[in-house]
């Protein structure tokens, strides 16, 4: 018994330094005879027993920069501009590592009972890095200037379905065109960073009113930052100066973390994580965001057209082989509709699909298929490692007697000339804020990217429905009804979602993995800290 | 005028003329890429409207000669614009970024040309034997290499078992001069690996070229010794060629190091001008075809010149 305390001991402090990651600690502490939830509540402890550390310089390795890139919220679409921005500026509010709304700029928000009318009240005193406290005109100034054309902004999508916007005192009145319920989610988009006088004159100024202030800027190679003294919220901003390395090569990246010259990287390779799981001074971390990989057959097209053989289809895929071997195991299996645990309101209850070649085998008797081959469409840049997804699939269905077969496609034109072209192809969808978001683009009848062709009237009322619905265990119904159709009667094949896999050393404190986004949801500077 | 003070001007002024027909044939490749810079900035969400106000704006609507002519009239005063990306001065950009490549190129440079031209005089003195056999390996295995291959090899030699240097070569203005040469260490070690073996082998074959000659023969005869022959007849004597190539490969080391760049996340103009490629920022393009067109010459003409120098029969022509 003794024994086991001391053993219990020395994870926790493991955990504690941030040695062993949440899978490893609950994995060991239950084999100690520890049950599953007790240990995820110990490592939960232990790993906010810390209190942060002031001081010092906190650095980060990131991909996906270039010289091109600007300061410019609107135009920020990789993965440096993105963690860059989430530095220097913040929305009106965030999303959580929980999937709740978390509030910044905005300290209250309300609206009207059929959710077309949404009310912010704007925090007093935040202070602009260049002097100056928020209004609500400059919030409105802000999302208004993002529903430019000019402006070229990537939430333009979402500001354009506002049709009014109001600044009154300190509320900021925004009236919708149709009754969106996730508005809140929406509006915590990246792009959306509160900038004095809306960011009109100079959006590329890099003012903001995050918790670090831009000191220095080389679009491409290096971002460096102080911090901002005066900012409202203690529980963020504990270095004093961090900085933002642009590290393109995945090799380098890793050697840098490695060598000790960052402390944190995105985008590990999946291929590299074992062997730095040897290296003491690395601590790998995941989160399971929403991106997912995906077998698409066409509802309207024989012999997809047959239920029972989309079923026989979904049923002769063996999951768990995928993630292991295709992803290394850095990822969770899928079920056949697109969210998963990385969504607000999700339903976890809906049970998990598995690979059953006798029940495979009596759906495809059922569905009357005639036996010919069933051609599966692939090409190597569908996702990371297609090719040998779509063969692992085809050897388990063919074990299940379903005679599936696979044509390697080119990567060249795959996107227009087979994607959302053949009936049954390869392909991924990087996932959405929220569930409407994701359904409404690809699974509503009507949608321009119905890549499946799933058209059900019951399907579209219901998520109409959901959209105007204030009370989250209603919507949340409605979205277990919808997942369940689209598992049961979808044309989607969703075997695995791939996980974020970043690295950091192991003398950062304050890592909580966010599911919404690539490093803690581009807050990993704001939020971490330097033990020693 | 002096023959050697004429031959320099005439060459300078084809040098300039040549590099005006240069960016002729610039301006002419940028405009024949298929659809123009609006397009690309604007992507999918390109509407009619949106195409012509941005074509107005950028002076596209304007026929082509006035544009070119627009084009060399800014480059002549200094103006290069800016980048239609991010709205960068370009000529700012340009003369941070151009000043490390230079510091990076020359600081390899200074390491590997003395280097390899020590080494071939060395392989030429001992040719056929085993030092001359142990150099042509060593430097022909390290040129053979990808440059990114090297670059790993060093990476995880110099920064993971010997952890002497860092991998990211992070070059921040206010850093003093020896803490850049730090920095910059291992893309330096590259670099001399890369380039070494093609002036080492051109030395040794120039200089085993010289040595069939009588009057090293006169001089073995005179009784000097192996390395006295090689060093003060042989070598003068094989001096064209080998700076030829030294020329070519500085050349290379200013415009041709992409690679080792974005390994080692240089700040320089080769990866300056591939993140502007990608996104089809014609401008900044245009510009930097131009310095590289102009390094090109200068080092060439340089290497002409030189040879002539080097050669009392061109010194003196009849």
């Amino acid at each position: 018994m003794n024994d086991k305390h001391n053993q219990l001991d020395w994870m926790i402090a493991q955990a504690r330094k941030g040695r062993m990651t949440r899978r490893e600690f609950v994995g060991r502490t239950t084999a100690l005879g520890v049950s599953a939830t007790l240990a995820g509540a110990l490592f939960s402890k232990a790993a906010l027993a810390d209190e942060p550390v002031k001081g010092g310089t906190l650095r980060l390795g990131v991909s996906g920069g270039g010289s091109t890139d600007t300061l410019d919220p609107a135009l920020s679409a990789s993965p440096s501009p993105y963690n860059i921005l989430r530095t220097w500026g913040e929305c009106l509010v965030d999303v959580s590592e929980t999937g709740t709304v978390e509030m910044r700029i905005a300290e209250e928000v309300s609206s009207n009972a059929d959710a077309t009318e949404w009310k912010f009240k704007i925090r007093q005193g935040v202070e602009f890095h260049g002097g100056g406290t928020v209004t609500a005109d400059d919030v409105v100034a802000t999302l208004k200037r993002h529903t430019d054309e000019k402006a070229q902004s990537g939430a333009l999508g979402i500001v354009q379905g506002i049709s009014e916007m109001t600044a009154d005192g300190d509320m900021v009145t925004l009236k919708l065109a149709s009754a969106n319920a996730d508005l809140p989610f929406l509006i915590a988009d990246y792009h959306l960073i509160i900038q004095p006088g809306g960011g009109v004159d100079n959006p590329a100024a890099g003012v903001g009113t995050g918790p670090y202030k831009v000191t220095s800027n080389e679009p491409g190679v290096v971002t460096t930052f102080e911090k901002n003294a005066n900012y409202w919220d203690s529980t963020r901003g504990h270095a004093d100066t961090v900085e933002i390395l642009v590290i393109n090569d995945d090799t380098a990246r890793v050697a840098a973390l490695q060598a000790g010259q960052v402390h944190m990287i995105d985008r590990v390779d999946p291929k590299t994580v074992a062997t730095l799981s040897g290296d003491a001074g690395v601590v790998i971390e995941r989160a399971a965001g929403p991106g997912h990989y995906v077998f698409i057959m066409h509802c309207d097209k024989a012999p997809f057209d047959n239920n029972d053989l989309r079923m026989a289809l979904k049923l002769a895929i063996n999951r768990q082989e995928l993630v292991d071997k295709v992803l290394g195991g850095l990822g969770s299996r899928g079920n056949d509709f697109p969210i998963n645990a990385a969504y607000p309101l999700f339903d976890d209850t809906i049970p998990q699909r598995e690979y059953d070649a006798a029940a495979a085998a009596a759906a495809y008797a059922k569905s009357g298929h005639d036996g010919s081959p069933i051609l599966l469409q692939v090409a190597p840049g569908a996702f990371p490692g297609a090719v040998d997804a779509a063969n692992l699939f085809a050897s388990s269905a063919n074990a299940a007697g379903i005679p599936l077969q696979i044509q390697v496609e080119p990567d060249d034109g795959y996107w227009s000339n087979v994607w959302n072209v053949a009936p049954f192809c390869a392909s991924y969808w990087g996932g959405r804020p929220v569930q409407d978001q994701m359904y409404t683009t690809a699974y509503l009848s009507t949608a321009e990217w119905n890549d499946t062709r799933f058209k059900d009237a019951h399907f579209d009322e219901l998520l109409l429905a959901a959209r105007g619905e204030l009370d989250g265990a209603k919507r949340k119904g409605i979205y277990s009804e919808m997942a369940n159709i689209m598992r049961d009667t979808g044309g989607l094949i969703a075997p695995m979602f791939n996980d974020w896999v970043e690295g950091r050393r192991a003398e950062v404190g304050g890592w909580v993995a966010n599911p919404q986004g690539t490093m803690m949801n581009g807050f990993a500077l704001s939020k971490c800290w330097l033990t020693a | 005028m002096h023959p050697v003070l004429k031959l320099v001007v005439q060459r300078v002024a084809l040098g300039l003329l040549l590099l005006l027909v240069i960016s002729v044939v610039i301006f002419l490749g940028v405009e024949a890429l298929p659809g123009d810079t609006a397009q690309a900035i604007l992507g999918q969400s390109a509407t009619p409207q949106a195409l012509a106000n941005l074509r107005a704006e950028m002076g596209l609507d304007q026929p082509a000669l006035t544009r070119y002519l627009h084009w060399l009239g800014g480059i002549l005063t200094g103006d290069l614009g800016a980048a239609l990306t991010n709205k960068a001065d370009i000529a700012k950009s340009i003369s941070s970024k151009l000043g490390n490549t230079l510091f990076l190129a020359g600081s390899a440079a200074v390491i590997a040309v003395p280097l390899a031209i020590l080494l071939g005089i060395l392989a030429a003195r001992y040719a056929g034997r085993w030092p001359d056999k142990v150099i042509s390996a060593v430097t022909l295995t390290t040129i053979s290499l990808p440059e990114f291959v090297a670059a790993y090899f060093v990476i995880f030699f110099l920064t993971q078992v010997f952890p002497i240097f860092q991998p990211v070569s992070l070059v921040l203005p206010g850093m003093g001069f020896w803490e850049k040469l730090h920095a910059i260490a291992l893309p330096v070690i590259v670099l001399v690996m890369v380039v070494l073996a093609h002036m080492m082998r051109m030395t040794r074959a120039a200089i085993l070229n010289v040595m069939q000659s009588a009057y090293i023969e006169t001089a073995e005869l005179k009784g000097l010794s192996p390395m006295q022959v090689v060093w003060r007849h042989a070598f003068p004597n094989a001096i064209a060629p080998v700076v030829a190539v030294v020329m070519l490969n500085l050349a290379y080391l200013v415009v041709g190091v992409v690679v080792v760049e974005v390994v080692f996340s240089y700040n320089a103009l080769g990866k300056y001008l591939v993140d502007h490629v990608t996104k089809r920022d014609l401008p900044v393009v245009q510009a930097v075809g131009l310095i590289f067109a102009a390094v090109y010459i200068f080092l060439n003409m340089a290497a002409d010149i030189i040879g002539i120098l080097s050669n009392p029969r061109l010194r003196h022509p009849k």
